[in-house]
């Protein structure tokens, strides 16, 4: 909980988030339309999304499963009962006049996701409800002076709104919480977590308190579509009530947005009527009834989520919380990892995840490449990391051996071959260097007896004389004998 | 319940109907006849019984996730006032 100092005194945010989350299935929630992204204006929708009279809802079994288990990865309570309800309210995109979405009885209850924060620690962020409801179409305001063109394909497309409680007091915590979620998201499978295609799209509520006083009047900024969006957001969005509390106003309550460009938020003009949603149960639609043993067999299919994976990798591999908590985010990460630890000969745990960490995600970064499309995979990098940990290569020479891998392909051995980059650790070779560089100084040997520093010196004419491909190592030990 | 003549202008307006002002005056006399008789349902008491959902024993059908509709685009645009490249057109809504 971080306190914002204002000239009357402290101030604690108060954040709670609403994440829309689009469900992968192939078809929509109510419709037997397809839910592909960037398919011809139009082409999926049926008469049903398009709400031509006389059509009628049929629930899709797969999205309903993919919320419950959602639910269960949220370690929420799932209601086994129901109901679908219509939230009336007018809008070029949503052709029916009623959005299809649950209200009083949501299909999962409380729950807790544990966020990361920066300095390794965690905070439980208590969940308050998950519910299916239907997307709207889009609009397309910038085609035309005059007119929006409006396009159904996303148009009943099921969404999961996943709603926290008011329970964030920063930035970085909000930000913790989407990437958290996105990530718990994609280890199920029940969203891509694709903020630029809109599948994750969040709201914003925030309101300023006094430290431990009662809550203050809340604002929502919709649609906030990066996690870098979200947190600029909430910095603005504080600031402005910042501004009003300390001269003396009072915040209203409103539906606002947030213009990136400018870095501030303002309200949203459409949404001041629309406030009376009206919702009543769909008469379309019965409630819905789930069996206990489908729950069951779903909780029994879960895979291995973040929170369970970073406990085996730190207990298993004994890594720091920092290192598990980088590699666990995305599942193809830590499936890398855990190939490149558990392939070949016996694999030191913390040089891989650092090798990883530092090297390999670093170089996807700068190149733009992908696991899928990346020159080096898991096996290639882990050759590259024994031949490491026999001493057939330095470190620094295993950088360099890594770039030319990353450039041609190749395999590490083919490349200390090619370069003849073999680090040299036979002792009578190394022997000879050392000694011939001893008896070529003895005003440096005396000064070693007054400073022992002076041996990085020593390690350094012989680094030279070997073309850097000695074992330091071992050059650091025979002198040190030789050298009494 | 009963409502005013407020809250007639209000439900129009929320439903998008135009209600001129003479209509609403009659409106609410009749929409408060309609309220006074479903009212009649509240004389039961119906304490601990569930809310009925429907007047068979059925349950809500599932359907298996396959993609069975769609790809009718112009079928879908028919009957738009106004289409353009496969959009419906409308006029502008900016936020």
């Amino acid at each position: 909980m971080s306190l914002i100092e204002g000239e009357t005194g402290s101030w604690e945010m108060v954040i709670g988030l609403e994440v829309h989350a689009q469900v992968i299935s192939e078809s929509k929630l109510f419709s037997g339309a397809s839910t592909r992204f960037g398919a011809a204006p139009n082409s999926q929708v049926s008469l049903v999304d398009a709400a031509m009279p006389g059509m009628l809802p049929v629930l899709n079994r797969a999205c309903v499963a993919q919320a419950i288990r959602t639910g269960l990865g949220l370690k929420a309570q799932i209601n086994l009962t129901s109901v679908f309800e219509r939230k009336n309210y007018f809008y070029p995109d949503l052709p029916q006049g009623y959005q299809i979405s649950q209200y009083e009885k949501p299909i999962v209850g409380n729950g807790t996701l544990t966020i990361d924060l920066p300095d390794g620690s965690t905070k439980d962020v208590g969940i308050e409800r998950l519910h299916l409801e239907q997307d709207a179409g889009k609009s397309l305001h910038d085609q035309d002076p005059l007119h929006t063109y409006v396009d159904l394909n996303r148009s009943g497309v099921a969404l999961m709104e996943i709603v926290s409680k008011p329970e964030m007091g920063s930035a970085e915590e909000a930000g913790a919480y989407v990437r958290k979620l996105r990530s718990l998201l994609r280890y199920l499978g029940t969203c891509d977590g694709n903020m630029e295609e809109g599948s994750l799209r969040c709201d914003v509520n925030l309101s300023l308190r006094r430290p431990g006083g009662p809550l203050g009047t809340r604002t929502e900024t919709k649609n906030v579509n990066s996690i870098r969006f979200v947190q600029q957001a909430i910095e603005a969005e504080a600031r402005r009530q910042l501004e009003i509390l300390e001269s003396g106003g009072t915040v209203v309550q409103e539906t606002r947005l947030f213009d990136p460009k400018r870095g501030e938020t303002r309200p949203m003009r459409s949404k001041e009527e629309a406030h009376d949603y009206r919702y009543f149960p769909d008469p379309d639609l019965l409630p819905l009834e789930l069996e206990p043993a489908w729950v069951e067999e779903l909780g029994a299919g879960l895979p291995e989520l973040p929170d369970d994976k970073k406990a085996r990798f730190l207990a298993d591999y004994g890594l720091s919380t920092y290192d598990a908590s980088v590699l666990v985010a995305e599942q193809e990460n830590a499936a890398f990892y855990e190939a490149l630890v558990k392939g070949g000969k016996k694999r030191d745990p913390k040089l891989a995840a650092n090798w990883t960490i530092t090297n390999y995600f670093g170089a996807l970064n700068a190149s733009g490449e992908t696991l899928e499309t990346a020159p080096v995979d898991a096996d290639k990098l882990g050759g590259l990391l024994d031949l490491l940990a026999d001493d057939t290569i330095s470190g620094r020479q295993a950088k360099e051996v890594f770039e030319a891998m990353w450039e041609s392909g190749k395999d590490a051995l083919t490349i200390v071959e090619e370069k003849g980059l073999k680090q040299v650790s036979d002792a009578g070779e190394l022997g000879a260097a050392v000694d011939k560089v001893i008896a070529d100084n003895p005003a440096q040997v005396e000064k070693y007896r007054e400073n022992p520093n002076v041996i990085g010196w020593f390690v350094g004419q012989v680094m030279k004389a070997t073309q850097g491909k000695a074992n330091p190592g071992m050059v650091n030990k025979l002198l040190k004998d030789k050298l009494g | 319940m009963s409502v005013d003549i407020d809250t007639v202008r209000r439900i129009a307006k929320l439903a998008r109907i135009r209600v001129e002002d003479a209509q609403a005056e009659s409106l609410v006399g009749e929409l408060n006849n309609i309220l006074a008789w479903v009212e009649q349902l509240g004389e039961l008491d119906t304490e601990g019984v569930a809310p009925m959902t429907s007047v068979v024993e059925q349950k809500l059908h599932l359907r298996a996730d396959a993609v069975t509709d769609g790809g009718y685009p112009e079928d879908i645009v028919a009957n738009a006032p106004q289409s353009a490249h496969g959009f419906f057109v409308v006029p502008k809504v900016v936020e």
